[in-house]
């Protein structure tokens, strides 16, 4: 090789390298449910982060961020390890983001710290999900966080014997712990505990119970679809709506996408979330028209859909402060504190223990226009902690 | 003693909608020995149609449901031409459950596609709407309707089997149909006919059943063990059968609510347990060896 080709070659390969170092591209892995009964949830991950892309470009300084999606498809932790392994070695990822499941988050948190990868959750809603790695921030909700505002409110409204049914599964019965003891610690009595089972279609029974129980208020966290369906309609068809039983729950039991079909039963009932489609806010606004210039429809936003919104405003946070290097210490302790106003409404990532702090919100279905909705009325718990996680 | 009749409220109103779902696949594995897996997605395709027609169309109830069960069976046509017919009776198990769950897959993600993946309900009239009162307690008006049609399946069906012409060729058929061939019967109508009833009653329990097992796009994979563990209770292809498979598994279950709902399924999966190992080939079953 003569001398011109080597000083070819060597220019060659520097301009490689600045080539990468100044035009390089970070990795985004988002593991959500893409396709199964859940894959309207997996959509509104992508629907959210495209929106911030589109509002906020593709490039954090000179640094191109691409965004992989992987399909978790329901609760299996294996399936989910192997798809974080995968997007860990083959594709180089340097963020993790995603995971609809408990458990499915449960057997990822293990590879962050090996990897030096951090996860961003953005939903599982378990409390002790960010206990399992310091590498863990959560931008969704838990059920604590959403349950104790709804014991307050109960007792405040006058509710005195309450009968809680939930779910008998994880969610299920975190939402029950957090309400009996929010609610016995303000005075009132649980009269009647009711797990059902997961499989349950016919809910006539369960109604028969609370009802000879002679329980005021009824408190459920169930999950959306046919089985919140389910228990509505047997709440109003036996009776005890219109023997003034109150029914009270999280929001995940009336979720936008559900009202339609849940239909008119479900007007006039309570629930305590941290975002409703139709929180009036300027962000908010500005939020579900960029879904809809995306080609977004607003009756699919859900939850997931805000989560993943912030979720990519706190990994181009994370990407800034470490200027694309692979640096999770770094990258965590940027965002822990971190505050911003999100289509929900004003949060901050707690230091303590990296979940987001919200305002949760007291909403009564109402009807508008023809159209059902989760109406947020003038009582607000500000800035509320995971409950379960916090000593406070 | 109010709760004695609570429970048995229940127990008629919910193994009702149980049989009518059902028994159409009861027919298909006792006659046609056709274990269609695809059952519940006919069911779901009856909902569907009946929930567009009357949020869409604004139809009545009585003539969705009359939609619902007709558009059905026009929509299993092609299904039963090109790959039904080809596994009546004779073929392997293994084919049968592999082709119908297939059908399923095929059927849920063209639905999932077409009509969304949220829930669909299907409006009440009102006068089967809301809570009526019995005396000692009142029951949703709708369950009530569900009992009487399931009543008056059961009858239309016993009748139809045991009572008629077509009855007796299709008794025929199905128990040598080698010979009722050579009779003269055509068989393959027969058959025809017979897989069209079943996807009629299945698309009418999936319309009439709707307030208890709501329609989504997973309808069909959720509740296929239900219907299932109903037929191989009752034995297959007998209305006896699935009717009280249907309603001592209804009772199973609702008794257990009642009393002990911390068990969650353990009632129901122990009658399964007993009544099969008690009766290998369900309640009213015979064995096709």
């Amino acid at each position: 090789m003569n001398e011109r080709a080597k000083s070819i070659l060597t220019l060659a390969i520097l301009g490689l390298m600045t080539g990468t170092a100044s035009a390089d591209v970070i990795k985004v892995g988002v593991i959500g449910t893409m396709s199964g009964p859940y894959a309207l949830f997996g959509a509104n991950y992508k629907m959210g982060i495209d929106a911030w892309v589109a509002e906020h470009g593709n490039k954090v300084g000179s640094h191109e961020i691409e965004f992989i999606y992987r399909d978790e498809e329901g609760p299996n932790p294996a399936k989910s390890k192997a798809l974080a392994q995968e997007l860990i070695v083959k594709d180089k990822v340097q963020y993790l983001a995603g995971i609809y499941f408990t458990p499915n988050a449960m057997a990822i948190a293990p590879l962050l710290e090996e990897s030096k990868t951090p996860l961003v959750v953005l939903n599982a809603a378990t409390s002790s999900i960010v206990e399992k790695s310091p590498y863990i921030v959560r931008t969704s909700f838990t059920m604590w966080q959403n349950t104790v505002p709804a014991a307050n409110i109960a007792f405040k409204n006058g509710a005195r014997k309450v009968a809680i049914a939930v779910s008998d599964y994880g969610p299920g019965i975190d939402a029950e712990a957090a309400f009996k003891k929010t609610f016995e610690a303000d005075g009132g009595a649980v009269v009647e505990a009711i797990r059902i089972p997961l499989n349950t279609t016919d809910f006539s029974p369960i109604m028969q119970r609370i009802k000879s129980s002679g329980a005021d208020t009824i408190f459920t966290f169930l999950p959306a679809g046919p089985p919140a369906l389910g228990f509505i309609k047997a709440y109003v068809d036996n009776g005890l709506k219109a023997d003034g039983v109150k029914l009270m729950s999280t929001g995940d039991v009336v979720t936008e996408i559900d009202l339609p079909g849940i239909g008119d039963s479900a007007i006039g009932m309570l629930s305590t979330y941290h975002y409703a489609l139709s929180h009036n806010s300027p962000e908010n606004k500005a939020f579900l028209a960029s879904i809809v210039k995306n080609g977004g429809k607003i009756e699919d936003v859900a939850m997931t859909g805000v989560a993943a919104y912030d979720g990519a405003r706190v990994i181009y946070k994370m990407i800034e402060a470490t200027d694309g290097q692979r640096d999770p210490e770094k990258a965590i302790a940027t965002v822990k504190g971190m505050k911003w106003i999100s289509p929900r409404g004003p949060v901050s990532i707690d230091p303590e223990t990296r979940h987001i702090r919200q305002n949760v919100y007291l909403r009564t279905v109402t009807k508008v226009d023809g159209k059902l909705i989760n109406k947020e009325g003038d009582t607000v718990f500000l800035d509320q902690p995971d409950w379960a996680l916090s000593k406070q | 003693m109010r709760t004695a009749l609570n429970i048995a409220t229940d127990t008629l109103a919910y193994g009702m909608v149980l049989f009518i779902i059902s028994i159409g696949l009861s027919i298909m594995m006792g006659l046609m020995r056709v274990v269609n897996l695809a059952h519940g997605a006919f069911a779901m395709i009856g909902g569907y149609l009946a929930s567009y027609a009357i949020r869409d169309l604004h139809v009545h109830y009585s003539l969705a449901i009359l939609i619902a069960v007709v558009g059905t069976i026009i929509v299993s046509i092609p299904f039963e031409l090109l790959l039904y017919r080809r596994i009546y009776r004779k073929s392997d198990p293994l084919i049968q459950v592999l082709m119908t769950i297939g059908i399923t897959f095929f059927i849920i993600g063209v639905v999932n596609f077409v009509f969304g993946p949220s829930l669909k309900t299907i409006p009440l009239p009102a006068l089967l709407s809301g809570p009526l009162d019995i005396g000692f307690r009142s029951v949703p008006t709708h369950r009530l309707f569900v009992i009487a049609c399931g009543v008056a399946t059961a009858l239309a069906l016993w009748l139809l089997i045991e009572k008629t012409e077509f009855g007796i060729k299709l008794r025929a058929s199905v128990d040598h149909s080698g010979m009722a061939d050579a009779l003269g019967i055509r068989t393959e109508i027969i058959y025809a006919v017979t897989f069209a009833l079943a996807i009629g009653l299945g698309a009418f329990g999936g319309v009439v059943g709707a307030e208890i097992l709501p329609i989504e796009p997973f309808y069909a994979l959720r509740y296929m063990v239900t219907f299932l563990v109903v037929v191989s209770v009752g034995g297959a292809g007998s209305i006896m059968g699935a009717l009280s498979a249907s309603l001592l598994l209804g009772l199973a279950d609702t008794t257990g609510k009642y009393l002990a709902p911390e068990f969650g399924e353990f009632f129901f999966y122990l009658t399964v347990i007993v009544i099969v190992f008690l009766f290998p080939h369900g309640l009213f079953g015979r064995s096709h060896a």
